[in-house]
């Protein structure tokens, strides 16, 4: 990673918190269609079917103009699930970084909350909200698709 | 010039760091390199501060795919160090809820491979077909995906007598589901043209690398937990062990259809076994767990799932081993790779089903040379999408 | 009864190089072998007796490390244990992957979380924890 485009990136990411968060620029950038991208910690995969579930037929996110894209440029919502090992962390610092912002970042299942069963392993390196700053918590171990798209929707509400 | 890709998903999704780092020559895969350690959760180390209840929700977190085979292994494990015979409605449940979970393990697979290859909507035929069977997991269990039915001596809930018919109607209307599924699989000349003939593995490699699962039954290598070493209601039904001579992707794709035929058979005799036994017999009282040590194995749907668990008389495990069949399959990678071009090294990675949890991926293109990267995640699987692309228009 | 003829000979293939047997069923048993004897059993087990090459299991207890290579014959059903105990001082042993590729990666773990020197294993590098803990730091031992 070139280090004088990450610096700018930095700069203009902290210009941008202080000075567009007030003049709407962040219901403007989420008022149509999302596009999500999930990072998956170190985590059992049950919460990554189920996250892969919302896109088929019977939840069928696309309905919404939502869908997966494969790459955190494209992307609106940042989906996070899985305890956060501590080879994961610099990766997902460095996802969070290269976010386009505005951007809202999702804790999905227990273990995205807050560690869940493996807190006390000892590769554990922090849950979610201690690495990036966190805007939702869908707790659940998995939590269904229906409650998945019912808490990115009621993010959006707000 | 050579190219090293590192490899990994057959979906745009995960977002997980180097699993293969594929050394190319051109197009050929010349070797292969496995750098792993994102997922790695310390959990053999955490079951030992876990009582042996509580290491059942424990082991079941593992995978979620495969989210029943390893409480399954640890059950039988438990119950040989207990020395305890479980009352055979029990063993019909659990052999309910493990074939249950094969026919959803392995329909999330054809849908993955159907994706991979660029048939979408094999992808959303095959997981919508799956949601029937989660439904029954959550009318029987209380949810989709991890069911906490296994404890030492039993299982924890009963299969109601009302909720019988129920299940039989799913079943029925799932048969012809996956009919409709396997035709389209197996008579498609676009499939048989990226499929036979990619990612052989002989018979002399599976041995060597002591592989496990439809991997090893794809080659002629008849090994099967269920008949070998028969645990729970096994040996009280009828069914076979499904085989294939070809060897490559496609002999795994056939072996995996297939035995979704024998799950539901077994699955009805099970049911009909149930009616049989007294509605409520379910579990075997076990006051302590003796001093020594025990290995239980289970066949997941990817292959045999081993556990080795020491005790020491007290309420905690001294060790307790895990080894996901995946650990063993994996490691073929480096026979059945080398020598194909980067698409086909792909599928034939996919074809083996690695479970999520015990692998992880990204898909990145370094140029061998200057360490700049070249593909990606998406650019891999759009090289795949356009090879069929050119395939079906040759047909 | 096809298991125990498999128990019995190995017992008289490996005559003085067993400390104890044990067998607890007819589809489980356990086989205390000498660490110099390791590959010449290893080898009997899986090229003679056609056995297959589960797993390996590796934990710190008093009597030292101890390692369990599971075996399994898939047409009977036994799953024979090859037990081998290791000095705490100088935890080394000689490596199966000349017999078979199976024992490559597992080797290679039982390293890394416990500090088992395999002798003779072609890259005995890291295999699940790079950069979760620093080197030299075994945290399997109690």
């Amino acid at each position: 990673m070139d280090e004088p485009a990450g610096y700018y990136c930095y700069c203009f990411d902290i210009f941008w918190i202080l000075k567009f968060e007030k003049l709407g620029f962040k219901e403007f950038c989420f008022k149509k269609s999302l596009f999500l991208f999930h990072f998956g910690g170190a985590s059992c995969n049950n919460c990554d079917i189920e996250i892969l579930d919302c896109l088929t037929p019977r939840y069928d996110v696309e309905r919404f103009g939502m869908q997966l894209v494969g790459s955190i440029r494209h992307a609106d919502v940042l989906l996070v699930n899985g305890s956060i090992n501590k080879k994961d962390k610099p990766r997902l610092l460095e996802i969070y970084r290269q976010a386009p912002k505005p951007i809202i970042v999702i804790a999905i299942g227990a273990c995205g909350c807050t560690g869940g069963i493996f807190a006390e392993g000892n590769t554990f390196a922090g849950p979610v909200d201690k690495i990036i700053p966190v805007d939702a918590y869908i707790p659940g171990c998995p939590p269904k698709p229906e409650a998945i798209l019912a808490g990115i929707v009621k993010l959006l509400n707000k | 010039m050579s190219k090293i890709i590192p490899i990994g998903p057959y979906h745009p999704l995960q977002e997980e760091p180097e699993l293969f780092k594929l050394y190319c020559d051109g197009e050929i895969v010349k070797d292969i390199k496995w750098e792993t350690g994102y997922n790695h959760r310390g959990i053999e180390r955490l079951s030992e501060s876990k009582t042996f209840d509580q290491a059942f929700f424990l082991v079941e977190r593992i995978c979620g795919i495969c989210s029943t085979s390893h409480p399954f292994a640890f059950a039988n494990c438990m119950d040989e160090i207990a020395g305890v015979e479980i009352p055979d409605r029990a063993k019909y449940i659990r052999s309910i809820i493990g074939e249950l979970e094969r026919i959803h393990s392995h329909l999330l697979w054809v849908g993955l491979a159907g994706h991979f290859l660029g048939y979408n909507t094999v992808f959303m035929w095959a997981w919508k077909y799956r949601e029937p069977i989660l439904d029954l997991f959550e009318i029987i269990t209380g949810n989709r995906n991890s069911y906490a039915m296994f404890k030492i001596g039993g299982v924890r809930r009963d299969i109601e007598e009302h909720k019988i018919p129920g299940i039989q109607k799913v079943l029925d209307s799932f048969k012809k589901k996956n009919d409709l599924l396997t035709g389209a699989v197996m008579d498609d000349p676009v499939i048989h043209a990226r499929t036979k003939g990619v990612g052989i593995l002989t018979k002399e490699d599976i041995i060597n690398y002591a592989a496990v699962g439809p991997t090893a039954r794809a080659s002629d290598v008849a090994i099967d937990v269920r008949k070998d070493d028969p645990y729970a209601a096994y040996p009280l039904v009828n069914w076979k062990v499904i085989t294939a001579k070809g060897c490559d992707v496609f002999a795994k794709a056939e072996v995996r259809l297939l035995e979704m035929y024998e799950s539901i058979s077994i699955i009805e005799q099970c049911l009909d076994g149930l009616k049989k036994t007294k509605e409520g017999d379910i579990e075997v009282e076990v006051r302590e767990v003796p001093a020594g040590y025990g290995t239980g194995h289970a066949e997941a749907p990817r292959g045999e799932v081993f556990h080795f668990v020491v005790t020491n008389g007290s309420n905690y495990p001294v060790r307790h081993k895990v080894r996901a069949p995946s650990y063993v399959n994996i490691a073929t990678f480096k026979k059945s790779c080398v020598g194909q071009t980067i698409t086909d090294a792909t599928i034939s990675l996919a074809a083996v089903d690695p479970c999520y949890c015990c692998t992880e991926r990204m898909a990145y293109a370094y140029d061998y040379n200057t360490r700049d990267k070249i593909l990606n995640g998406e650019d891999i699987l759009k090289l795949s999408h356009k090879k069929t692309e050119e395939i079906r228009k040759k047909l | 009864m096809v298991s125990i003829k498999d128990i019995d000979n190995i017992k008289n293939y490996l005559k003085g190089d067993i400390i104890e047997t044990e067998i607890k069923s007819a589809t489980r048993a356990t086989v205390t072998i000498k660490k110099d004897a390791l590959i010449r059993a290893a080898d009997y087990l899986f090229n003679k007796l056609k056995l297959r090459f589960i797993i390996a299991s590796a934990l710190d207890s008093k009597k030292g490390f101890e390692i369990y290579y599971h075996f399994s014959n898939d047409f009977s059903g036994l799953v024979a244990n090859l037990h081998v105990i290791l000095p705490k001082e100088k935890p080394e042993v000689e490596s199966l992957t000349g017999l078979f590729e199976a024992a490559n990666w597992i080797e290679r773990e039982m390293h890394e979380i416990l500090g088992i020197n395999f002798l003779g294993h072609p890259n005995l590098e890291k295999l699940i924890s790079e950069g979760n803990w620093a080197k030299g730091v075994y945290p399997y031992r109690n």
